[in-house]
């Protein structure tokens, strides 16, 4: 549980974490079609269609909250947050759990996908062409057969509304 | 550790934790024996105690503070301020070898030989330089004293027998299960809800039942009274007054204001910096204060109060205030802001930008605090669990900081609300009543120009369409007719929430929001309900605050502004309708001294000889038009302000209600007209202000002739420097059936007393010339005539504090100006002794 702390509050010391197997597994999620990936370590759960409560004047990008086994959770919408288009009627999203500073935060996405062990040595920077909006989120990309994926920066995507 | 050394421990730090306040009452009032005996007696027990356990550094100390102790009671020798300062040191030195002693079950080591000569040479009179004597201390402090533990918080003193002593933990997790168990407990309610004649209603009751006990018990155990917070701050500011060199003293109110433990253990340092700051920042030196023509003696006041679910902590100085140009240079300088936009705020904004990281405007930081070093953690670690920090500040008056902190960790009950097809709770204890709008013969909500008001009891209550504010309807869109109206109150402020729909009431859990939505101030958490839908709980003082309901400064420690308030009269807003009647500028005229607003329908106005009447409430009310050469509308309606006393009503005939506006009140009596008091300026255009006196009389000639009694009318005195406030309060008590007699100041009422002048009430104003409302009160209780009369205060600052004031010069009432159905009761209660002899 520690290290997962440390993890979590740290995800630009990731690679170089003792304990390197826990710390390279990364869990995959797609958003409008980008693969992306986020550390599991900070990950809680995985929960699928959820009743969202709208909040209102919260920021564009925070979809609203919802009950985690009477923890209360704060949903930030991937697409929003990516500044890609919203959701199409009727499809669903996916919620992954993530813990920030104690607080439980939802972030939604359109599938989840698989754990994946990432390697430091395979990571590419940002290329230099890559959107501005995604550049703050983006710890890096890494090839994963034909695709792209993504390395999202969990406590950025959270950096809101301060 | 032996269980002898433990009762030892326990015993003394008990004995050590009134020591110091004992102390300090001491050094007020060195004549008070008792207080030197219960010292005396701590400091014996002490030292016979640790001689019988072996504590030899223990007990040198406490036998050369007992020596000095001895000689004071037995008045060989005097009670000093240099003597109280030493045995100070002493009790700290018991404290820090007690700290050792629990962590390592003996005695630390430390050199006490110069404590000792210091107390030694007081003891045979000579008091040489203390701090040569107390410098070594410091060091000692500094020794590898292992960390140890604060002492363990002193359950409440030796004469409560039944108490036990209970790790924190333990309650914490008690606190836990026990919202687990509520929420639980409502999904199973719900549950039982759907379900007729279920076999396990009735014992899902009992459980309910229980289950709420259970929390109120828990919830008690957490409570203590913020005093216990507060209970080093007096020693702490006595050591910084002899540091700087200032005189301060410390005033504590509301002290038995109870608190969430876990609430208070995260204020506590704030609070203790805030403290330090207000102490080396806030106040001047007496030279500096003598010189601005203040008290030598700076004050700062601490108080504590509950306001709609949330505890509001103040911490005020009457000291210089914040330099409001060298902020705004200190801002450009960093790049915070510039000049430009520096300029479109207000002070108070300006002001805030202390709570910026990094920002200090000290000259110098001094070792006691750097003014704004701290404050943005202050304000971080008060924000983190959920509360507010906001400041008012007024250059060579004082800076009060106000801590707002809600309830975080209760359970408390909420009404379950919808609006725009969401669901909110609004927390009980913040609701007065609910109202039923728009039903076929219900109260109607009403329209002047933009704002919605709703006519309750004769009284004009400003609404907030809850829709508009979390902005889920568009502020422009017509909203439904029908709903209910939750009346709240926040800072004595009265007003509606309109919602679309009501639900029951339930218990909640209030959680804080999550750290990104914080900023939205009309929140004070989120709950669960027992459906399992998360909801959020609104902020009725967020939801004022954002409507703008007037409350700026209400918040302020009032006394500290006494020599403010010339400036905050022409600043404090009042809440004006506006309307339109015959050519040239708008009227106005205050909101709080009309009764209605009516549209009548013009077909029932009736014409008697030269006047108009309607009927109105089963009597005939004259109608007076405000401009002569109005025409009458034959058809359609007319609208009217409805003046009211009593039995009597009168309607003033405009031809447009325009809009109702807060504005501060800058009078002009420029081109004065009969029936205008002048004209003040609104929204940028010149505004003509209604003298209702004038108008009342045209309404009834007889109008200030009494309703009541005939003869044996009451007198009154009115004193008021103010001609607008005259005007205001006269007529209306005039029309209530005194007598009146009006005087400019004290002085001048004082004149009528030595004249032989019989009154039966004064009515005061506070801030007047040459004599005050205080200076009055107090030369009128002195003696003479009139010591006995009934005397009501009269001012526009009417926090606690005033009041407290008020009442302590020797005023029977203090009621707000232009709270003219709170003057007419309070001058019947007051006179109701005179009216039975």
């Amino acid at each position: 549980m520690q290290a997962a702390q440390n993890a979590k509050t740290e995800p630009g010391s990731l690679s170089g974490v003792v304990n390197s197997d826990a710390a390279s597994l990364m869990l995959t999620l797609s958003v409008a079609g980008q693969l992306c990936a986020v550390p599991v370590l900070a990950v809680r759960d995985v929960l699928g269609v959820q009743t969202i409560t709208r909040i209102p004047l919260a920021p564009r990008e925070v979809a609203g909250s919802l009950n985690l086994r009477g923890r209360i959770v704060t949903a930030v919408d991937l697409r929003g947050r990516l500044g890609l288009p919203p959701r199409e009627p009727g499809q669903v999203a996916m919620s992954v759990v993530v813990e920030v500073g104690g607080e439980l935060y939802s972030l939604l996405a359109d599938q989840v996908g698989e754990v994946l062990s990432l390697h430091m040595e395979e990571r590419s920077p940002n290329p230099q062409t890559l959107d501005a909006s995604w550049k703050e989120f983006s710890l890096g990309v890494h090839r994963q057969g034909k695709q792209l994926l993504v390395l999202l920066d969990v406590d950025q995507l959270l950096a809101l509304g301060v | 550790m032996d269980d002898l050394l433990a009762d030892f421990l326990t015993e003394t730090n008990e004995g050590l934790a009134s020591l110091d306040a004992a102390l300090l009452q001491l050094e007020r009032n060195p004549s008070n024996g008792a207080v030197l005996s219960e010292v005396f007696r701590t400091v014996h027990t002490i030292k016979g105690t640790c001689g019988f356990l072996g504590l030899p550094r223990l007990e040198g100390v406490a036998h050369a503070a007992e020596n000095v102790l001895g000689l004071w009671r037995d008045g060989t020798l005097a009670v000093s301020g240099a003597g109280i300062t030493l045995i100070l040191s002493a009790a700290d030195r018991f404290k820090q070898i007690i700290a050792g002693l629990e962590a390592t079950g003996s005695e630390p080591a430390g050199d006490d030989a110069p404590l000792k000569a210091a107390l030694d040479a007081a003891a045979s009179g000579e008091l040489p330089g203390t701090e040569a004597a107390l410098e070594p201390s410091v060091e000692t402090a500094a020794a590898p004293i292992p960390v140890a533990e604060p002492p363990a918080e002193t359950a409440s003193g030796g004469n409560a027998p039944q108490t036990i002593r209970v790790a924190v933990e333990v309650l914490e997790d008690l606190m836990v299960l026990v919202s687990e168990l509520v929420l639980t407990r409502n999904q199973l309610m719900q549950l039982a809800r759907a379900e007729e004649n279920a076999a396990f209603a009735v014992p899902l009751q009992r459980l309910s039942q229980i289950t709420s006990d259970l929390q109120d018990g828990v919830m008690k155990t957490r409570m203590q009274p913020i005093g216990s917070a507060w209970a080093k701050l007096p020693r702490l500011v006595r050591d910084l007054s002899h540091d700087l060199g200032k005189r301060i003293t410390l005033e504590m109110r509301g002290a038995e204001t109870e608190l969430d433990r876990q609430v208070m253990e995260l204020i506590k340092d704030p609070l203790t910096h805030m403290v330090r700051n207000s102490a080396d920042h806030g106040l001047e030196t007496p030279e500096q204060r003598r010189a601005a023509g203040k008290k030598e003696t700076g004050r700062i006041l601490l108080n504590a109060f509950h306001e709609g679910g949330h505890i509001v902590l103040q911490i005020g100085d009457d000291g210089r205030g914040l330099n409001t140009d060298r902020i705004k240079a200190k801002v450009v300088a960093q790049g915070l802001a510039t000049e430009v936009e520096l300029a479109s705020m207000s002070e108070r904004d300006i002001h805030r930008f202390i709570f910026r990281a990094g920002f200090s405007t000290a000259a110098e930081v001094t070792s006691v605090s750097g003014r704004g070093v701290g404050m943005d953690v202050v304000k971080t670690n008060i924000e983190r669990i959920g509360g507010t920090v906001d400041l008012t500040s007024r250059e060579h008056k004082g800076t009060t900081f106000s801590i707002k902190i809600p309830l975080t960790l209760a359970i408390a009950a909420a009404l379950i609300v919808e609006a725009g097809g969401e669901r909110f709770a609004i927390p009980q204890n913040g609701v007065l009543e609910l109202v039923r709008v728009g039903g076929v013969d219900g109260p109607q909500v009403e329209r002047i120009k933009n704002s919605a008001v709703l006519r309750l009891r004769d009284q004009l209550l400003p609404l907030v369409p809850l829709k508009h504010v979390l902005r889920l309807q568009p502020a422009d869109a017509v909203s439904e007719t029908e709903g209910f109206v939750v009346v709240t109150q926040v800072a004595g402020q009265l007003f509606g929430v309109v919602v679309d729909r009501v639900f029951d009431t339930e218990e909640i859990v209030v959680k804080p929001v999550a750290p990104i939505l914080r900023h939205i101030t009309m929140f004070s958490g989120n709950t669960i309900l027992g459906d399992g839908s998360v909801i959020m709980i609104l902020d009725p003082n967020g939801i004022a605050r954002a409507f703008g309901l007037g409350l700026e400064g209400t918040a302020e420690v009032g006394s500290m502004q006494e020599a403010t308030t010339t400036a905050r009269r022409s600043e404090n807003k009042t809440a004006l309708l506006l309307f339109r009647a015959g050519a040239g500028a708008p009227k106005a005229v205050p909101l709080g001294l009309v009764a209605r607003l009516e549209n009548l329908d013009a077909a029932r106005i009736e014409r008697t000889g030269e006047s108009l009447v309607v009927q109105y409430r089963g009597t005939l009310m004259p109608l007076v038009p405000l401009d002569p050469c109005m025409a009458l509308p034959q058809t359609g309606h007319q609208p009217v302000l409805v003046f009211g006393d009593g039995d009597r009503a009168m309607g003033l005939m405009v031809e447009e209600i325009l809009d109702v506006v807060d504005v501060p009140l800058v009078m002009d009596a420029a081109g004065l007209r009969a029936g205008f008091l002048g004209s003040c300026v609104v929204d940028g255009k010149v505004t003509d202000l209604l003298d209702t006196g004038y108008w009342l009389k045209q309404g009834q000639a007889d109008w200030f002739e009494p309703a009541m009694v005939t003869g044996t009318r009451p007198r009154v005195l009115v004193a008021e420097d103010s001609d607008f406030f005259r005007n205001l309060v006269v007529p209306a008590i005039m029309a209530a059936g005194y007598a009146v007699t009006t005087v400019n100041n004290g002085r001048d009422a004082l004149r009528l007393r030595d004249a032989g002048e019989r009154f039966d009430l004064i009515i005061s104003d506070i801030h007047m010339p040459e004599l005050d409302g205080f200076g009055l009160a107090r030369a009128v209780r002195e003696g003479g005539a009139w010591a006995e009369l009934p005397m009501i205060a009269l001012s526009s600052a009417t926090s606690p504090a005033d009041i407290e004031r008020g009442r302590a010069a020797g005023f029977s009432d203090y009621i707000a100006k232009f709270d003219r159905d709170a003057l007419l009761a309070s001058l019947q209660h007051c006179l109701q002794p005179v009216l039975v002899r």
